[in-house]
């Protein structure tokens, strides 16, 4: 049991400082902006809630934001049941499992624009190994500066590549915890594999999952970098997220008043969705 | 070996193939890369690592970056492990909204801080500065070290504070000597996150630095746009970004599993 103790505020303190610094500023700066409006030479304009009307009513807003929850979407239904799937299939003791942790974990700790040079490089038609192996092995006519569909393939395979693992070690790290006197319960009863992954190995990865689905979520909603490096947001505007979208606003054409509210509208669609998953997956647990 | 190792087999041979490309890249000539395909090296050379090891824009790029990461390390875990233990040992007003606050600063697109990020630590003078870096990663690793201490330092029991205090020891050296020592996994497992996190974002990193503290992921993408297209350079500095992570994820790799499920499994 936890005691009452006020003092205990002052342990929060330079956690409260530090980050309130680093958000609340920022935050209050954009907050500025996107009431605002500027010709430079740090004079402002007063321009009420415009930006965020015609934010609102853009075509290139909706079709970035489409573009955006497809993306997620994709990458949540494909990352999530296969990380399931390898966390199930993986050793449970022995010499292999850190070697094959260390292994996974690789592709997560490359900086994110190395990892969108490296598939750059891998994808090139005549010169990368994928590349010339689709096009030249396979016949395939694959490039991705061209044709928007293998934009797409790229870099949603390239997100299945850099995160999928984040989902195999929460999901393993939920069955490893799970007793041995489960099993032999359940071999007694008879119980085929799909009940025992349903009844006992499921409902025990739920926390962990939990936590994946929602960094999942959280991060391929707000992916910059890499998807930037690898396709420009090309060809076309075909693989132009949100994020990419803001980025152009902001500092390519620098309209920094749309640019400001869009991000208002980005981070509350961020809060409201991540809140809505967390509560869908934790409602069973009040009952 | 049973017959369900092969899909983690697959998979890790998948996660490889990009990874060996690069690294086959970086020992090629920028000519043998251009004039066509080859699954090896052709003609083996060490040249594009020459070119970094020897120019110091090249290698200063990997000090800076390691340095603004150790740096941020540091800070995020010493002022995570008072904050976590508040969390995980004391009701206080505002403790769940407050927690709460902390984690949605994880959910903030770094997209959408870069221009405010700019102005701010100009006007504290910090800009191009290792610290400035440091400090503004802290906005996403803070949080996370905090949750991530929390998680186990809500496993270890109640009863050991009390009964230090039983025996006269002061808050301080209970903490120093006692509790640290209890949860040095969390601690351990919460700096590889910080080292990760802070190690792999450059948005942050690239808006706020221009030539003193830029980091080495910043200096590959100018030299790629300047040099032309120099593929095998641009490629053994890749390679050369993986081993900082590499290292690290060596020695944590007996806490990973349980590191990723925050303890809280």
């Amino acid at each position: 049991m936890k005691t009452e103790n006020q003092k205990a505020w002052f342990f929060v303190l330079p956690v409260l400082l530090l980050v309130a610094f680093n958000a609340l500023i920022p935050m209050m700066t954009v907050v500025n902006y996107s009431v605002q409006e500027t010709f430079g030479d740090n004079v402002f304009f007063w321009q009420g809630l415009d930006w965020f009307e015609q934010i609102l009513r853009s075509d290139r807003f909706h079709a970035a934001l489409g573009r955006q929850f497809l993306f997620t979407f994709l990458i949540l239904i494909i990352e999530v049941p296969l990380g399931i799937a390898i966390a199930l299939s993986m050793p449970r003791q022995g010499f292999w499992v850190p070697v094959c942790l260390v292994l996974m974990a690789l592709p997560m700790l490359i900086p994110w624009n190395v990892v969108g040079a490296m598939w750059n490089i891998f994808t090139l038609p005549d010169i990368g190994l994928l590349g010339y192996f689709l096009n030249h092995t396979l016949g395939i006519n694959y490039d991705m500066t061209q044709d928007p569909i293998a934009a797409w393939v790229t870099i949603v395979t390239m997100d299945v590549w850099h995160w999928t693992s984040l989902v195999v070690l929460l999901s393993y790290a939920g069955l490893v915890s799970i007793p041995d006197a489960y099993y032999q319960a359940a071999k007694i009863d008879g119980a085929s594999n799909w009940s025992v992954f349903r009844y006992i190995q499921l409902p025990k990865m739920k926390t962990v999952l939990t936590i994946a689905i929602l960094l999942r979520f959280m991060d391929s909603f707000n992916i910059y970098t890499e998807p930037f490096v690898l396709t420009g947001g090309g060809p076309g505007n075909s693989t132009t997220l949100l994020s990419i979208d803001l980025v152009k606003i902001a500092l390519g054409q620098f309209d920094l008043g749309p640019a400001a509210a869009m991000s208002l509208i980005y981070f509350a669609i961020t809060l409201l969705v991540s809140w809505l998953f967390y509560t869908l997956m934790t409602k069973d647990d009040q009952n | 070996m049973q017959k369900r190792s092969i899909v983690p087999i697959v998979y890790i041979l998948f996660l490889m193939l990009p990874i060996y490309w690069l690294v086959a890249m970086s020992f090629k000539t920028t000519n043998e890369i251009l004039s066509g395909f080859s699954l090896f090296p052709q003609t083996f050379t060490l040249e594009n690592y020459k070119v970094i090891f020897t120019d110091p824009t090249w290698y200063w790029g990997y000090i800076n970056s390691i340095l603004y990461v150790s740096i941020n390390t540091v800070i995020s875990v010493c002022v995570a492990l008072p904050a976590a233990y508040a969390f995980s040992r004391y009701r206080f007003l505002g403790d769940k909204q407050l927690f709460f606050w902390l984690l949605t600063n994880r959910m903030a697109p770094a997209a959408v801080f870069a221009l405010p990020f700019f102005q701010l630590y100009s006007a504290v003078g910090l800009f191009d500065t290792h610290l400035a870096v440091a400090l503004a990663h802290c906005l996403f690793n803070i949080p996370l070290a905090v949750w991530i201490l929390e998680g186990f330092m809500g496993g270890v029991p109640k009863e050991l504070d009390e009964t230090a205090y039983v025996d006269g020891y002061s808050f301080p050296r209970f903490f120093v000597s006692i509790f640290l020592p209890a949860i040095k996994a969390g601690v351990g497992v919460a700096a590889f996150f910080c080292f990760m996190f802070s190690w792999v974002e450059l948005l942050l990193a690239k808006t706020l630095t221009a030539v003193a503290a830029k980091p080495i992921a910043a200096t590959m993408t100018k030299t790629a746009s300047s040099a032309g297209y120099e593929l095998g350079l641009l490629a053994a500095a890749g390679t050369l970004t993986i081993i900082p992570g590499a290292i690290v994820i060596y020695f944590v790799r007996n806490y990973i599993a349980k590191g990723f499920a925050m303890g809280r499994v």
